[in-house]
This record gives structure tokens, C-alpha cells and sequence, in this order.
């Protein structure tokens, strides 16, 4: 499904040149549920935005599901994460001054899919995360939870084959992320190769596999189940 | 993309930054509302300014008789040229581009006009029909000098309005007999002169009449022709022939210009079209700034657009929208929103301006200020062409925006 080799990634910051990923190599099968580990700068979210092709590696080769990404521009790099890849992100990022139903269909907008068509399939989606009485409300109406299953939905409508997931409880409280988890335990059931980011020892509990990152590289990968 | 898709999508877009749509539309709308104003208003001067011509045909040439300035072939100067008809009709038989043409006969001395008890003074000419068309006189009761009159030698006279308000009771006196230097003339006809209200204290009469009556058979004091469709150059070439015949005929220098005077309306007609080519190039320059000043507006609001949508960008971005669909979206937002501004702009000036046509009088400064259908499709034209030039800048901006920073948590 996923295949890292020898992935390189340094940023320039001020004066210094900061090295966020060094050499890593990693291989995620399909249908593997990953929690990537790490404290803040470890290059964790470096990592993440390789696999979402939100960023490009210095070297090393990148493979997704059978395509080698490289040398991508914005058009295919725009298709692929579309086709390919759903997002989850801590802070949700919803489109504020569209409903919940707009946010979860936007996707098949860039997929041309009819407007009646894709309001239907996010409706559908909508329902799946348990909000389809929430459809109309606009992301200001909704509480945090609910706001990230919204994320989720979205994230799940194009139906990728890889879900990534940036810190996707960090804003929640207890409750309220054992929800969300229990929704990507039940999206990777299905057979969705799932990978998230997260600081939280017993959300990490919760998947397949930990992968610990320290300064940019693998310190630990730990099969859970 | 489906083009209702990317409307809604828009729309959405612009109720969100009410204000900043807002600002948007009225600067441009105030572009092209001045744009339109100002051209509408240079062609009410310039309708101002040819009501001015209407007097006379605007493609007529005058021939005047004057004195020599050269000594030309043993004669000295000094001499004082007449014409007769004989100049007359070569002029009718060789000159190229020859349309109308009429000679005048001034009846001088005292020319005092009596209808029973009532008596006045008045400008008395003898004429060709076809001066009709050179005075651009009206008909309004009768008819003007015809053929018949002048072989005939009628004693027929077609007078101005002035001249019947001050001798009659009545508007259309066709028919009643004036008595002009004690001789009894018929009144055929009545017209007026929208150009000139002088001219309506004129009377004509058959040439010939009159070249009998003052017993000058053949003396003829000035002649008047049009030269139809010809265009400027081939007036002046008309204008320098005629000049040449004259002066074979009369022994005069081709270059004594006092000797023959000649004056062709359309050289004053050609200092007022280059005047009024340079207004139009003047009124299309502020026009054109004051769009140009809308169009960065309107750029200057979609890059700040742009900046607060960053965030928005960034998300549509990572769910799959290609650079293209973003910049696509911000160019069709700049074009719509200049284009309804436009629309605005254009209703509001051209309402302002059937307004002036419908409450300003008929004056010289000002006269139908109008555009054309032209202007409304330039105008069209320009508010889509400076929509897009406004969004093409922020639109690069916007599709290079990179969701990595632009979701960065603030």
C-alpha cells in the first residue's frame, strides 16, 4: 500500500536549516491501522504531508498503492489526493460558511460529480457518522465532535484508500474522541488502510501498530494486534 | 466543472464578504458610470456644435467676388471681378463633384416690402431652386422657386417666417401680393430656417426675375454649390478647379485668392471633427483611468480576498481541487462581480443621460447626449477583459497557495 524508501525532508527556518525527516523507510500494508508517535518536531507531521502528497520529499521514493509519486504537478498531485487520500485535521478544517452537507459533497465537486448526486451520496455519509439531522447546519452550529465527524464523512466520500489523520482527537475531550476512534476502527474494519498522528498514549493503544519518530527518524514500530 | 456549480459556489462566496462585494461594485460601477458620462457628454457637444452647421449644408462651397492683388498679364491689380451666367453654368458643366448649385442675385438699395398698411425691410435675393438645399430652408406652406419661375420670368416670391409675422395676419399667406420697390409680387411659398433665425427675414425670388427687373441680364453676385457624397480631399480638388476656371475666365491669377473668394464649409466642418477627434481621445483617456482605477480595485479586493481565504484554499486544495479549479473560481468571481458592477454603471449613466435629453433645452453647448450601440458592446466587452486582468493576479496567488502552510493551526 505505502512504501517509504530512504525519504529525506529538511526545512530552512531563519538561519538553520532544520532536518525533519532523515533516511526513513517504512511500509504500510493495506488495511493496517498506523499511529505515528513522536513529541513535537519529531517530523511527524512532516511524515503525514509525504503520505497525503500535501509535500514533496528532498529524496528517496514514495509509492501509493502501486503509483510512484514523484514529480507530480498541482493538476495530478490534485487528482491524487482526491482519488486516493482522505484528510483529517485536528483543528477539523471545515469550509465555515458552507452546511455540513456542502462540506462532506465538496470533494465530488472536484470529482464533477452533479450537484443532486453528490448531495445524496454525502447525505448518505452524513447519516454513516450518525448527522444527518445536523445536514443543514453550518460548521459554527455544530460542537467539536460532531464538527470532526463531519471532517470524517468528508474525508470518507470519495472513498480513498488511504485515511490519514492529523492529531484527529486533540481538540476533543475523552468522550467525545472514543467516538471518533471507534469510527476509524470501524472505517479500517472495513478493510480502509487508516494512519493517524497523535501525542495520546491510549489512542495509539487503540490501532494496529505504533510507529515512534524521534528526530526525524524511526525509534520504534510496535505490532499492537 | 459545471458552470451552475461554480456560480453557487460564487455566490456563496460573495454573501460571505458582503462589504468587501460591496466597495467592489461601486468603485467599478463608478468607472465605467464616468466612462459612459463622459462619452455621452462629448457627443452632446458635438451634436451642440453641428446643430450650429445646420444653418447650411456642411458640404457646401461659397464663391464671393473680390478684387485682384497680382498684376496679372498687363493688368494691374485692383481690378474688381464680377461673375454673370455664364459662370454660372461652366461652373454646372466642368467642375467635378457638383451637386446643387444656385447663384445669388442681391437686390441692394432700398428694398422696402408693403402688404396693404403694413410695411418693413428685408434681405431681397434672386436664387436657383437649388438653393433650397444650400440655406437647408424649410417648406412649411407653398412651395420654393422652380424651373417654370425663372424661364418664365414670373414675378413669384417665396419669403421667410419673419416676413410673414411682420406683414400678416395669417400664417400661410400663399398666394396675397407684396409690393417690393413698388413692383407686385405673388407669394408662393413660406419657409423656415432652423439654423439661422435671420434668414427668415429673407425673400427670394426667380433669379432671372430679379436680373430683369434691376436690369442686370446677365450679372450674377456670388454662386453656391454642394458637392454630394465627395469626400474632403475631392471638395478641396472641386474648390481648387473652380478656382482655376475663374481665373482663366476673369484674367486673374490661379493664385490671387482675394481676386475669386472661395469657402468651403467643410474646412471649418474638418477643424471641428479634429477638434472633436481630440476630445474623444481625451474622454476615452480619464475614461479609461478612472475603469483602469476600478480594475485595480477590484484586483487589490480579490487579492485581499484571496489572503482571507487562505485557510479555505488550503482545505479545498487537500480534498482534491486542482491550481487550475482555484484560479478558475477567483477569475470567474472577478469577472462577475465587474461585470454587474459594470451592467450598474452602464444602467445608471445611461439613465442619467436620457434624463439631460429629456430636460435640457436645445442649446449650442449641449444637445442629445447619447452613446451608441457601440459603446454599450465596448463597454461589455471592457468590464469582462479588466474582470479578468483584475483576478488573473490573484488567482496565480491563490492556486500557489500551499496547504501545508495554509492549514498550518493559528
Amino acid at each position: 500500500m505505502i512504501e517509504l524508501s530512504n525519504i529525506a525532508k529538511s526545512y530552512v527556518m531563519g538561519e538553520h536549516r532544520v532536518r525533519a525527516l532523515v533516511d526513513t523507510n517504512l511500509f504500510i500494508d493495506t488495511g493496517d491501522f498506523v499511529a505515528i508517535q513522536g513529541s513535537s518536531g519529531s517530523g511527524k507531521s512532516t511524515l503525514l504531508n509525504i503520505l497525503g502528497i500535501l509535500d514533496t520529499p528532498d529524496s528517496g521514493t514514495y509509492t501509493l498503492d502501486g503509483n510512484l509519486i514523484a514529480n507530480l504537478n498541482g493538476r495530478e498531485a490534485a487528482r491524487y489526493r482526491n482519488r486516493y487520500i482522505g484528510f483529517v485535521f485536528q483543528s477539523f478544517n471545515l469550509i465555515h460558511h458552507k452546511t455540513a452537507l456542502d462540506n462532506v459533497a465538496l470533494p465530488l465537486y472536484y470529482q464533477n460529480v452533479s450537484r443532486r448526486k453528490r448531495n445524496k451520496i454525502a447525505m448518505e455519509y452524513l447519516e454513516q457518522v450518525g448527522l444527518g439531522e445536523r445536514a443543514m447546519h453550518k460548521p459554527s452550529e455544530l460542537s467539536g465532535g460532531q464538527s470532526q465527524r463531519v471532517a470524517i464523512a468528508r474525508a470518507l466520500i470519495t472513498q480513498p484508500a488511504l485515511l490519514l489523520a492529523d492529531e484527529p482527537t486533540g481538540a476533543l475531550d475523552t468522550q467525545t474522541s472514543e467516538q471518533i476512534m471507534s469510527l476509524f476502527t470501524e472505517v479500517n474494519r472495513h478493510g480502509m488502510t487508516v494512519v493517524l498522528v497523535t501525542h495520546e498514549p491510549d489512542i495509539a493503544a487503540q490501532t494496529k501498530r505504533i510507529i515512534q519518530l524521534r528526530d526525524g527518524d524511526v525509534i520504534r514500530d510496535e505490532r499492537l494486534r | 466543472m459545471n458552470v451552475f456549480d461554480s456560480l453557487l459556489e460564487i455566490s456563496e462566496s460573495l454573501r460571505t464578504h458582503k462589504t468587501r462585494t460591496v466597495l467592489a461594485v461601486l468603485t467599478v460601477a463608478w468607472g465605467i458610470f464616468m466612462l459612459v458620462l463622459l462619452l455621452g457628454a462629448g457627443r452632446g457637444i458635438q451634436n451642440g456644435v453641428e446643430l450650429q452647421f445646420k444653418d447650411d449644408a456642411v458640404n457646401s462651397i461659397r464663391i464671393y467676388q473680390g478684387k485682384t492683388t497680382i498684376d496679372y498679364k498687363g493688368l494691374p491689380r485692383g481690378r474688381q471681378i464680377r461673375y454673370d451666367n455664364e459662370d454660372y453654368k461652366q461652373v454646372r458643366g466642368q467642375i467635378d463633384h457638383v451637386d446643387k448649385l444656385t447663384a445669388r442675385y442681391y437686390v441692394g438699395g432700398d428694398s422696402t416690402v408693403r402688404y396693404g398698411k403694413q410695411q418693413a425691410s428685408f434681405d431681397i435675393r434672386g436664387v436657383h431652386p437649388d438653393h433650397l438645399f444650400l440655406e437647408k430652408t424649410e417648406i412649411t406652406a407653398g412651395r420654393y422657386i422652380n424651373d417654370n419661375d425663372l424661364t418664365e420670368r414670373r414675378k413669384v416670391v417665396v419669403i421667410g417666417a419673419k416676413v410673414v409675422e411682420r406683414l400678416f395676419d395669417e400664417p400661410a399667406p400663399i398666394g396675397e401680393r407684396v409690393s417690393i420697390n413698388g413692383i407686385s409680387y405673388r407669394v408662393v411659398g413660406v419657409f423656415s430656417d432652423v439654423g439661422s433665425q435671420d434668414e427668415e427675414e429673407t425673400i427670394y425670388l426667380p433669379i432671372t426675375t430679379a436680373q430683369l427687373v434691376y436690369a442686370e441680364p446677365e450679372r450674377v453676385h456670388q454662386l453656391m454649390y454642394t458637392v454630394g457624397n465627395a469626400s474632403y480631399q475631392e471638395s478641396k480638388d472641386s474648390e481648387r478647379q473652380v478656382r482655376e476656371l475663374l481665373a482663366t475666365r476673369k484674367n486673374f491669377s490661379p493664385d490671387d485668392r482675394r481676386a475669386a473668394r472661395i469657402y468651403n464649409n467643410l474646412d471649418e466642418y474638418k477643424k471641428i471633427t479634429d477638434l472633436f477627434y481630440w476630445v474623444r481621445v481625451f474622454v476615452a483617456v480619464v475614461g479609461v483611468g478612472t475603469v483602469l482605477t476600478g480594475v485595480l480595485a477590484v484586483s487589490n479586493i480579490m487579492v485581499i480576498s484571496v489572503a482571507e481565504r487562505r485557510r479555505e484554499i488550503g482545505i479545498r486544495k487537500a480534498i482534491g481541487a486542482t491550481p487550475g479549479s482555484i484560479s478558475r473560481l477567483i477569475v470567474l468571481e472577478s469577472v462577475i462581480v465587474t461585470s454587474v458592477a459594470g451592467y450598474l454603471g452602464l444602467i445608471a449613466s445611461l439613465g442619467l443621460l436620457e434624463l439631460l435629453k429629456a430636460t435640457v433645452p436645445e442649446n449650442e453647448y449641449m444637445y442629445q447626449p447619447d452613446v451608441n450601440t457601440f459603446v454599450v458592446v465596448a463597454v461589455t466587452i471592457l468590464v469582462i477583459v479588466s474582470g479578468t486582468l483584475a483576478g488573473y493576479l490573484p488567482a496565480r496567488r491563490a492556486a500557489g497557495i500551499d496547504p501545508v502552510q495554509a492549514l498550518q493551526p493559528s
